[in-house]
């Protein structure tokens, strides 16, 4: 999928921190956003308490997840929507192919959705001829540079509006050198307007599914699914099976929550909800496994499921903003992503969970409260104990802990430390210091350790 | 239905039981001015409150903004408010109102917490109407204010109703560029909000 994907993430992440000033960029891009995020959260003084209730929404949601989808189907087949069900990846490509195939459906138009992300939907379908435009203005500007998404919200925050104003010269014949969002924007909508236009299907995610109505609800700022499903016959909503929420009450709670954690704003500006299908047109909802029925038979990690997906864990992640999104190689970047990825294939991504301080700033900022720093302490022990530990780390381990399980190892070790960083050039003993010593000066070596002083000033150890 | 059976089977297996349904009580916001606020919270994502005492003020008050003024195609749902200049109901094809300039929508309840206006899909011919015009005016009572998402739930019963509805909260933004806001992304460029009573 990315063309990072075949890194891990210490290499990637290094070559995207190489740029020193770009990283400061992206950092300091993301923090605002967090800052944003802790405004809104403040203005509502039952902040903490809303947190708890979406927590326990989405653990009861989790517990009667079989009936609540059950439910939903039941619901949303009343409403006349045509619920299919995928296993994966590929399952879930073919019935959207075979949908639109049915229509003979050329032109979709599609509003975001990590999960069409996740399932490799766009390429799929634009190997069996047809022509897919990503509406989101963040997402069509990666689809331009045929990238992914560095941030599930924020598509193309890895971007300056400089390059997109190249990009967008090339691509919508803006005036070259032209970077001012308001201008490139106006030639986004003018180029976007045409695509809804002519487009013979609307795609859309789907933010939440209501168990008790049947009804799937988009959440947009820019309106771009509503655009997408109100001209078109067809209508398309995907979801991972996570997504039910019981009742419709409950989406006080979580549009409470979503946009403030989001973006700092108290809302989404369009919370469409779709209860079957308009008048004239046809509406079908295709539930995705992909991995996360086997996710929540796994203990701790099963809280995963509970991600409402608004990206704060992103925004305030001191190693995301430093690394960017495209260095870990997966759909949903950052803490959350570094816990769900692994459950998928623990080799292929074991290095996420080790791209974390474990500060637990995302748990703290979680608008569900996923216990992220947790998650991913878990992960290092499963994945070592599992064999995907890296092996210099793991020899280095043994090593300390061999010195550390005996005092005359320790204080042997000691004192060979403080004599060789006495003696031995600074430039060697950086090189000794491992990674931890590369950005780092060595602090002074003292002359004495804390034991041989406690024994000249006590007379005994 | 294999894939259903054996994913419901997969989720019957791995669910933990147990968990108890939550109880959404100690949460709702509190306004001493539910109109005030709803003002306020308008301002603040991008649109505009207007307040009337009735709905001919209500028209002649959206008369003399340039959003009417300026427009030559006007789709009006609220009988008396804005001068149509078609009936939006006799469209077949959405992608005829490709070219509006203003929709004049009923709002069927308010936000005060956040300034969303709740539009209901059974009072609309199209759902395109929301979207696809330059600007939006929505035309919402003093008394269908709530002061907020729990409120509005409870009072909307979205079981008993099909098709679509959705809240709308100021104009279409966006921020992807930089993350400097764009008010008219894809849908309207202003949204004013009439508040009438």
């Amino acid at each position: 999928m990315s063309h990072l994907a075949t890194l891990k993430h210490p290499e990637a992440a290094a070559r995207f921190a190489a740029d020193v000033p770009r990283t400061h960029w992206h950092d300091e891009s993301l923090w605002f956003m967090r800052v944003k995020r802790d405004r809104a959260a403040a203005q509502v003084p039952e902040w903490e308490r809303l947190r708890e209730l979406a927590q326990a929404i989405k653990a009861y949601a989790l517990a009667n997840l079989p009936a609540l989808l059950e439910q939903f189907e039941k619901n949303a087949t009343a409403a006349g929507a045509t619920v299919h069900w995928a296993r994966d990846a590929e399952e879930h490509n073919k019935i959207v192919h075979q949908l639109l195939f049915a229509k003979g459906v050329t032109r979709l138009v599609k509003s975001k959705s990590m999960l069409t992300e996740e399932c490799g939907l766009n390429p799929y379908l634009e190997a069996r001829g047809l022509e897919v435009v990503d509406t989101d203005l963040g997402e069509r500007i990666v689809q331009f540079r045929n990238e992914p998404p560095s941030h599930i919200v924020l598509p193309a925050i890895h971007l300056k509006k400089e390059e997109i104003g190249e990009l967008f010269s090339q691509k919508l014949g803006t005036e070259k050198g032209a970077s001012d969002p308001k201008y490139l924007t106006e030639a986004a909508r003018g180029h976007l307007r045409q695509k809804f236009l002519h487009a013979q299907a609307g795609l859309t995610g789907v933010n939440f599914a209501l168990a008790d109505t049947g009804a799937v609800v988009v959440c947009t700022n820019e309106g771009n699914a509503d655009m997408g499903t109100s001209l078109p016959p067809l209508h398309i909503a995907c979801m991972g099976l996570e997504k039910i929420v019981p009742h419709a009450q409950d989406l006080g709670v979580f549009l409470r929550l979503l946009a403030r954690s989001a973006t700092g704003q108290p809302v989404t500006t369009y919370s469409t909800h779709f209860h079957g299908p308009r008048r004239g047109s046809e509406l079908h909802i295709v539930i995705v496994d992909n991995g996360r029925s086997a996710l929540l038979g796994r203990d701790p990690y099963r809280r995963a499921l509970s991600c409402i997906r608004c990206g704060a864990c992103m925004n305030t992640c001191p190693v995301f903003r430093r690394s960017g999104g495209h260095s870990y190689g997966v759909t949903v970047p950052g803490p959350i992503g570094s816990v769900l990825a692994p459950a998928i294939d623990a080799r292929a991504h074991a290095a996420l969970p080790f791209a974390s301080t474990l500060c637990g700033s995302c748990a703290d900022v979680c608008p569900v409260r996923i216990d992220l720093h947790h998650q991913l302490l878990a992960w290092r022990g499963d994945l070592v104990a599992a064999g995907h530990g890296s092996t210099g780390k793991s020899l280095a381990l043994r090593f300390t802990a061999w010195i550390f399980a005996s005092p005359a190892r320790y204080a042997l070790a000691g004192k060979l430390a403080r004599f060789a960083m006495r003696v031995l050039p600074a430039g060697l003993m950086r090189l000794l210091a491992g990674a931890w010593g590369r950005q780092r000066e060595l602090p002074v070596a003292p002359v004495e350790s804390f034991r041989d002083r406690y024994r000249r000033t006590h007379g005994r150890a | 239905m294999a894939a259903r059976e054996e994913i419901l089977t997969a989720l019957r297996r791995n669910a933990q039981p147990g968990a108890p349904r939550p109880v959404l009580d100690g949460v709702g916001a509190k306004f001493p001015d539910l109109a005030a606020r709803m003002a306020e919270a308008v301002g603040a994502v991008g649109g505009t409150l207007v307040r009337v005492p009735d709905l001919p003020a209500a028209d002649a008050a959206l008369r003399a903004l340039p959003i009417h003024r300026d427009a030559r195609r006007i789709a009006s749902l609220v009988p008396g408010v804005g001068a149509a200049t078609f009936d939006a109901a006799t469209v077949k094809d959405p992608h005829e109102l490709e070219g509006l300039d203003l929709s004049v929508l009923p709002g069927t309840l308010a936000v005060a917490e956040n300034g969303a206006v709740w539009i209901e899909g059974a009072r609309l011919p199209h759902h395109a109407l929301v979207v696809i015009p330059e600007h939006v005016a929505l035309v919402v009572a003093v008394a269908d204010i709530v002061p907020d998402l729990h409120a509005a739930y409870a009072r909307l019963d979205l079981a008993g109703r099909p098709r679509w509805g959705l809240f709308m909260a100021g104009p279409s933004k966006t921020a992807d560029i930089e993350q400097s806001l764009v008010i008219g992304a894809h849908g309207a460029r202003s949204l004013v909000v009439l508040l009438v009573g």
